[in-house]
């Protein structure tokens, strides 16, 4: 008895704890929440018009039947992918706090998961049908359609990556050294399915040969290479907030071998684009028009070429910075390549890569599309609930890591905690 | 769906939507029971003959309560030995869209905001036919045909080997027996997946609840075909499932005033269609892609 009223007071504790880590903070920490509640708001206020109108509230038609959302969402699996391969060069370089890196990315990994998810929600036509693709209840189309495949990898990847942080966390909350033998085949699995998650996503597309733009074998490994470009690029610039406001101590160097990484991924990357563009441009068949519509426009239609000029000018740019140790080596221009690397990847694999597929349609029409205000405030409404479940996980899980936040049994008095 | 799974699957069933149920009860409870009975309707071909009986009854009232008119809806299967296959002579097809609007109407497709067409014909230049890339759409001069063009209509093929129903997640798309490609409009969850893999832009989503005049619409439909559709679901031609099943030609091979438009079983050797195969030199679109499409083009010699 006297077991049970201490374990729900420990409980009580430790929701009290935690609300009071979320609610309180800094100035800037309530502003930037309270910034994300509001875009969050209007995101959804415009998801239940399009709930209740229909998909026509967008600018997507039958010629363009994906835009803004699923260009979101291939970048966003991406972004996951990549923030857990991060794991991989800590344990080699032994970057200092490990434990701290691998919480991080994995948090980082779950929180992008969630917005990609998302994204393909406001996609669905029939969110109220979405219990028809549960297996069992419904009727999964499983081997034969990758979305099913895709559904099963994103959300087991989803799951995989609450768990690892979590258990760590709990561990760490108990001040218990983690249970090697349970936790080190899930991180290890963790890796390759960070690389299933976006082969799979690029099969989505690679598998369809009415789309010859799409239909391309180049497809995964181009998906992979930008992949190891924007999440880590997304990464550094967070470990740097991170060790701004809070105690954890993430070194210089760690930052620098990553980006010294992220060079050769985006090497990687610009040559598989180039791979592909000579393929297009030297053999010229009828194919190319997709090409040719996001590079130059098509009869008329330029609705993508300042942009794709700009995202490879952006790539071009990080790369070079990347490249030159004086320039990757040092803080300004180091976030000047990531936020260029954020930006370009974006927009080559995001709408740079999802439109050209339909444009022009199988039939030869051309249909300019561009996202209407509506879809624009759905996104910035997904990317807000990512930024702020992120936010809030680290509230929590910053301190449980540094041992500020832990177990009534092993509190001692600290200075009070520097928060963000 | 294998029969031996059925009663697991059924009591899973059961089980999760008890659940469902229970958890939702405060949604469920502010929707109207349409909504209600919309949300937990199985798949089509899940259903007994009993169950199908009472679903149509349950749409007839529906329809009657909404459009004020008595509709009767089909859930006629396949016939035997039939596997429907089309023939277009492009020689004759002077793009007059006829077809198009007849098949609009048949099928209780939207009318505006947008119109949906099931068939689209395409103005090519004369000595370039298969470069769809070079495709005039929205071609509309004051009398057709043009003497540097040609026509091509294009519609939902009923590939033997459809991409469509390969991709879709749920199984909400599927070829019958007779060869046409269906959708259970109640069953999509809308993700137009199916809209990307189709070749031959056979699939058509309707982007809001579909728009037709009240006296506009055709009261014989097929559940599987024309009944009218909802709102952010696919839907696309089939060559008049309502209509074929039951001894009748498509709508657009009635409408056309040229003769382009065949039509016939391609298991019967007497057919129009086995007449044309045998005869004429036929070709079919995007033959590379294996699709095996069942809508053969040809010319007259």
């Amino acid at each position: 008895m006297g077991k049970l009223v201490n374990t729900a007071k420990e409980t009580w504790r430790f929701y009290r704890k935690t609300l009071a880590l979320v609610f309180t903070g800094s100035k800037e920490y309530y502003l930037w929440c309270i910034l994300l509640l509001c875009i969050m708001l209007i995101g959804f206020l415009s998801y239940l018009k399009q709930a209740q109108v229909g998909l026509i509230t967008t600018n997507m038609r039958d010629q363009v039947a994906w835009g803004l959302y699923i260009a979101n969402f291939t970048y966003l699996v991406g972004v996951a992918a990549a923030a857990v391969l991060l794991v991989i060069p800590a344990y080699i370089y032994h970057f200092g706090p490990i434990k701290e890196i691998v919480v991080l990315g994995e948090l980082f990994a779950a929180s992008s998961i969630t917005m990609a998810l998302l994204f393909v929600f406001a996609d669905l036509g029939r969110l109220d049908r979405f219990w028809h693709m549960f297996p069992g209840i419904g009727s999964m189309n499983f081997p034969d359609s990758l979305l099913a495949w895709d559904v099963l990898f994103l959300n087991g990847y989803l799951v995989l990556n609450l768990i690892i942080p979590i258990y760590l966390l709990v561990k760490m909350y108990y001040g218990k050294e983690p249970n090697k033998k349970f936790i080190v085949p899930l991180i290890l699995m963790s890796i390759p399915w960070a690389v299933g998650i976006h082969t799979v996503t690029a099969f989505l597309y690679n598998g369809l040969p009415a789309r010859p733009f799409w239909n391309a074998s180049i497809l995964a490994p181009r998906f992979l290479a930008s992949a190891f470009c924007s999440g880590p690029a997304i990464i550094i610039i967070i470990f740097q907030i991170i060790r701004e406001y809070t105690f954890v101590k993430i070194e210089d160097r760690a930052l620098f071998k990553v980006a010294e990484l992220m060079a050769y991924a985006m090497f990687l990357n610009l040559f598989l684009l180039l791979a592909e563009l000579f393929k297009e441009l030297y053999s010229n068949t009828v194919h190319i028009a997709s090409v040719r519509y996001l590079y130059e426009g098509l009869h008329g239609n330029y609705a993508l070429v300042p942009w794709i000029w700009v995202g490879l000018i952006l790539n071009l740019v990080a790369f070079a910075i990347f490249l030159f140790p004086g320039t990757r080596q040092r803080l300004s221009t180091l976030n000047l390549g990531c936020v260029s690397i954020i930006a370009g990847v974006w927009i080559e694999k995001g709408p740079g890569f999802v439109i050209p597929g339909f444009v022009p349609d199988v039939l030869g029409e051309i249909y300019e599309y561009i996202p209407n205000l509506r879809e624009l405030l759905i996104s910035f409404g997904i990317w807000a609930t990512g930024f702020l479940m992120f936010t809030l996980l680290m509230k929590v899980a910053i301190p449980i890591a540094s041992g500020e936040f832990s177990h009534s049994k092993y509190e001692t008095e600290k200075p009070a905690p520097k928060t963000k | 769906m294998p029969n031996k799974r059925y009663s697991r699957r059924e009591f899973l069933r059961t089980l999760s939507a008890a659940t469902v149920a229970g958890l939702s009860i405060p949604v469920l409870s502010s929707c109207s029971k349409e909504q209600r009975e919309d949300f937990l309707q199985k798949h089509f071909l899940e259903f007994s003959d009993e169950e199908k009986r009472n679903l149509i009854a349950r749409l007839e009232e529906r329809y009657l309560q909404k459009h004020k008119k008595k509709f009767t809806v089909s859930t006629q299967e396949a016939l035997p030995n039939t596997l429907w296959g089309y023939g277009l002579d492009l020689s004759r097809c002077i793009g007059c869209r006829r077809c198009v609007y007849a098949c609009v109407e048949e099928n209780n497709c939207s009318r505006e905001n947008p119109q949906s067409q099931w068939i689209r014909v395409i103005q090519l230049k004369k000595g370039s036919l298969i470069n769809l890339e070079e495709s005039e759409h929205y071609y509309n001069p004051p009398l057709v045909p043009e003497k540097e063009f040609l026509y091509m209509p294009v519609q939902c093929q009923h590939c033997e080997n459809p991409p469509c129903v390969k991709v879709c997640p749920v199984h909400a798309t599927w070829k019958e027996p007779d060869g046409l490609v269906v959708v259970d409009y109640n069953w999509c969850i809308g993700c137009r997946y199916c809209i990307a893999a189709c070749p031959y832009r056979g699939r058509l989503f309707n982007w809001a609840d579909p728009n037709v005049p009240p006296d506009k619409w055709n009261t014989s439909v097929h559940y599987l075909g024309n009944r009218p559709r909802m709102r952010n679901v696919v839907d696309k031609c089939t060559f008049c499932i309502q209509r074929v099943r039951m001894g009748r030609y498509p709508a657009c091979v009635e409408a056309c005033p040229t003769g382009t438009r065949k039509f016939g079983n391609l298991l019967d050797p007497e057919s129009e269609i086995r007449y044309i195969i045998d005869r004429k030199r036929t070709f079919r679109l995007k033959e590379d892609l294996n699709t095996e499409p069942k809508f053969y083009y040809f010319f007259e010699a």
